[in-house]
């Protein structure tokens, strides 16, 4: 058993400041049980999100001594205990309060993206063949927990505030899922050259970096997409030839 | 109602996991206003963490398998206390709920000739359950998600319901807080599903999240509706143990699915030392046979690790007990054995297991491939919940509907792995099928601005406790409560000790204060569930104390034996004019001999 310190953040979008907390830590222990326990202890109302504490729901993002991260998956035991912990909100977003951010942008875009179209069912039962392959290619992209740490690295969100003409990588990644899955019939590619801003990520692979689901946002979403976009813009035949086939395939 | 935001809809459902999107969907579907309510963030619910899969008889592995048996395993699981109309709907439903999901766009693991794989799991004859990889809950609540958010309906996230609001004896709407700015929100509706979910945050170790808090049983307990079979609580026998700060995270049954065996400290697979009755036909008598199974041998018998999880967890708890536990006292779960018998073993089980490789290696640095995993018993799901008919998910409160992990029926004593999810699809639809057609049929009612005040005082009571003690120490002194003496092993003398705990903590409840004020503020939020926590509390300690005997999940020390009599008996809650907890028993109702003849023809 140590005392550790923590530089946690506390204060709405108005006011705030770094406040410290000293608790005991004990083995195995994560960022979220140190704050569990500075909630528990010395400051009940403590702002914070989370739920199943396995790293699979995607609510407790933060950003730990500057890395965005999930705080249940992040051990005291890899970071520098000698020094005080920061813990700070996302930047990316607007703060509610503490470690809160709003994060209904995100929810609002995904609705504007055009929803999943499947193509006739194979069978006559309404069911579709489809091989473990084609699951295995979209598989990464749907792993995503939307925890949105991605969102909140990406420079065109986080700095220069695009919210309005860029949909972020988390929604590069819904996109690809779509537009890669074996039955979908939608088009998204001139939704997403024109209002979706895909031409503003410049490829720093950044969210890759921090996505806690190790999604290869960049190379396998977001590079393959902005490809088909350049075919297309550049191709108009083989957009209609591609229409055709897709539509028309009886598999 | 000034000062107040107002919101008006035919179907107002609360809980947005699979459940309550599920209603959702097909309220709207059916053309009704709806509105969706919950405590966290959209596609953050309970839903998300399940692991293992979902159970349909799509007898696409075995195709041994249908309805019937998939119906008899789900009865003998449940000890045949089951509503057995739910059972029956609930297997012959499952299938098309399932690959209703695959037209929504959810993606499955598929056999070699392109259909849904299927897996096994405890307590079902065959490979049974479709999943993908061990994040299944993911995949059906983002489908779930994706596809409701575009049939129109509005969506209240981080939106906590209170108190559920009546008009004459029927249900007219809820009452509700925002988190983010702690401002209060009306809903009247025609009616309303309760989708919430369990109760395990009632105790120290469990597999739960902090929205478990029985907030829909309390909400339908106080509005008139009745509970039922609260004394089945189920503790899930693999929760991580160690270290101390990860115990009770859930490792799904997908590991014992796949082939991971138990042993105890001496290296013993004592899962084979007692086999009960019921099943003795069913099991393999040898580690051999158990391994055939696995590999889909099918004149093979499930190994003893697939036994129920009532049964499995008590047995973990009995080495413990005995002096031949694991360090930290459990018992080892290993999977990395399987590379004596398959070539790519490491592979496989981070292919088949991702999720748990991730979780034992960043949360315990264990390498699952190479080393066993330390497990023991853990609060995973509550079978009892609000009494509903089996067809429709009504309560007794006219309008009042259920559906889920908090709704009753379909599982009965003890409920088998992936038949939750599959629950949620069954009877989320038909909730949200028979509200919408409640509120075509009836016309609005109205709602009461005294019960409306009256919910508000009672919201903001806790800013007034001027100088009392916040509400964290009460959530844990009932937990610890809870624990010990509401648990795996129950005895008369520990239940009626926790009664009369309980009844104190209620009073340090009503006099918890909080700092701070109404934004976004943890400590308010856990004063307000702690009501809900202490009504489902006192639920469960009393239905425990009522059921004389062991059956299932409950299992009492003094009453050891199963007890025919009452075998034929529900045990059913409810608040009388007093406002005081009562209970009777109620008979289960008589299985239709075409039903009876499918359970003897099953064995
Ligand atoms: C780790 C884990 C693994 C599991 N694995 C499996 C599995 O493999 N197979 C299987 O079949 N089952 C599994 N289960 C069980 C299954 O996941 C749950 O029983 C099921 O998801 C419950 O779904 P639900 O729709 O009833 O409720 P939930 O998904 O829990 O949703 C409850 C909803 O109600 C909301 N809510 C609660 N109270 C209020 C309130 N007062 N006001 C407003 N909203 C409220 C919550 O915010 C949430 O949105 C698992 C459970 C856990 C914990
Ligand atoms: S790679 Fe593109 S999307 Fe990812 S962080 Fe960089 S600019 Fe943003
Ligand atoms: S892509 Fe990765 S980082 Fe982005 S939201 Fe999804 S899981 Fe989080
Ligand atoms: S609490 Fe779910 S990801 Fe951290």
């Amino acid at each position: 058993m140590a005392e550790s310190t923590f530089r946690v953040w506390r204060g709405d979008g108005e006011t705030g400041g770094f406040q410290d907390y000293t608790i005991e830590t004990t083995t195995g222990m994560v960022v979220l049980d140190a704050v569990h326990r500075i909630q528990a202890e010395q400051a009940n109302d403590l702002a914070v999100r989370w739920n199943c504490k396995a790293g699979r729901c995607g609510s407790c993002s933060a950003e730990v001594n500057g890395m965005p991260k999930l705080m249940c998956m992040t051990r005291l035991s890899d970071l520098p205990m000698d020094e005080p912990v920061t813990i700070e909100p996302m930047k990316a977003f607007p703060l509610v309060r503490d470690l809160v951010t709003d994060v209904s942008w995100n929810y609002r875009v995904k609705e504007n993206i055009d929803a999943f179209q499947p193509r006739k069912p194979d069978n006559e039962d309404g069911t579709w063949e489809i091989f473990q392959d084609d699951v295995d290619r979209v598989m990464e992209f749907r792993k995503c927990i939307e925890c949105f740490l991605c969102q909140d690295v990406c420079h065109v969100l986080r700095d220069h505030h695009l919210h309005e003409e860029f949909i972020g990588p988390r929604f590069m990644v819904h996109v690809a899922a779509l537009e890669m899955h074996p039955l979908d019939t939608g088009d998204r590619l001139e939704t997403l050259r024109k209002d979706q801003g895909v031409g503003y990520c410049n490829i720093t692979k950044c969210c890759t970096k921090v996505c806690p689901e190790s999604i290869t946002i960049t190379d396998n979403a977001i590079i393959p997409l902005k490809e088909r976009v350049v075919d297309r813009a550049y191709d108009p035949l083989a957009k209609l030839l591609r229409v055709v086939r897709r539509k028309g395939t009886p598999a | 109602m000034a000062g107040f935001e107002r919101h008006e809809h035919d179907v107002l459902i609360v809980g947005a996991g699979g459940a309550g999107l599920r209603a959702a969907i097909e309220a709207a579907a059916a053309g009704a206003s709806v509105g969706l309510v919950c405590k966290s963030l959209l596609g953050k619910a309970h839903t998300v963490m399940a692991e293992g899969g979902v159970a349909a008889a799509l007898a696409n592995v075995d195709e041994r398998d249908n309805w019937q048996v998939h119906f008899a395993d789900t009865m003998r699981g449940g000890q045949y206390l089951n509503d057995w109309r739910m059972a029956e709907l609930h297997a012959r439903e499952s299938p098309d709920r399932v690959r209703e999901l695959e037209a929504w766009g959810a993606l499955m693991d598929r056999t070699p000739d392109g259909r849904i794989l299927q897996r096994n799991f405890g307590g079902h004859a065959y490979p049974r359950l479709a999943h993908v990889g061990d994040r299944t809950g993911l995949e059906m609540i983002r489908t779930l998600q994706d596809h409701g958010v575009h049939q129109g309906m509005d969506v209240f996230m981080e939106c906590t319901v209170t108190r559920l609001l009546l008009d004459g004896g029927r249900v007219a709407g809820a009452f509700a807080y925002d988190r983010e700015r702690g401002r209060f929100r009306v809903f009247g509706a025609k009616a309303v599903v309760l989708a919430t979910g369990g109760i395990g945050k009632a105790y120290q170790i469990t597999s739960n999240s902090w929205e478990y808090t029985g907030d829909g049983h309390a909400l339908a307990y106080h509005a008139g509706a009745e509970l039922m079979d609260m004394e089945f609580i189920q503790f899930h026998p693999t929760g991580m143990v160690w270290p101390p700060s990860v115990r009770g995270i859930l490792v799904t049954e997908g590991v014992r699915g796949e082939g991971g065996v138990l042993r105890n400290s001496e290296g013993r697979r004592f899962m084979f030392d007692d086999i009960p009755a019921l099943y003795k036909e069913q099991t393999a008598d040898s580690p051999e046979e158990g391994w055939r199974y696995v590999v889909g041998d099918r004149d093979a018998r499930r190994p003893p690790e697939l036994l129920t999880r009532d049964h499995v967890a008590r047995c973990i708890v009995r080495e413990v007990k005995e002096g031949r536990g694991s360090p930290h006292g459990g018992a080892f779960l290993d999977i990395a054995w399987i590379s004596e018998k398959i070539a790519d073993a490491p592979a496989h089980i981070r292919r088949k297991l991702p999720g748990m490789y991730h979780q034992f290696k960043a949360l315990a640095d264990i390498d699952i491939t190479k080393e066993p995993m330390e497990v023991g018993p853990t609060t995973h799901y509550v079978m009892g919940g609000v009494r509903v008919d089996a067809d429709t998910q009504m309560s007794n409160v006219p309008g009042l509907f259920a559906a889920g992990e908090c709704a009753a029926g379909l599982h009965g004593a003890n409920r088998l792995g992936g038949n939750s999810l599959s629950d949620l699809l069954v009877f989320g639809k038909r909730a949200g099928e028979y509200a919408a057609r409640f509120a075509s049929e009836n016309a609005a009612s109205s709602l009461d601005p005294e019960q409306v005040a009256a919910a508000k005082r009672h919201s903001l009571a806790p800013f007034a406790n001027n100088g009392g003690k916040g509400p964290y120490q009460v959530q844990e002194d009932l937990q610890e409560l809870m624990q010990n003496e509401v648990g795996i092993v129950r005895t008369e003398d520990d239940l009626a000790s926790a009664l009369e705990q309980i009844e104190a903590l209620k009073e340090r409840a009503a006099n918890v204060a909080v700092t701070g004020n109404r934004e976004y503020n943890p400590g308010w939020h856990t004063a307000l569930d702690l009501d809900c926590l202490l009504t489902v509390s006192e639920a469960a300690t009393r239905a425990a104390i009522g059921r004389r005997e062991s059956r299932g999940a409950h299992s009492r020390v003094d009453y050891p034996a199963k007890d025919p009599d009452w075998g034929r008996y529900n045990l059913v809650l409810w608040k009388d004019a007093e406002g005081n907890m009562k209970s009777r028993r109620e008979p289960v109702r008589e299985l239709p001999g075409r039903l009876t003849r499918i359970i003897e023809e099953q064995g």
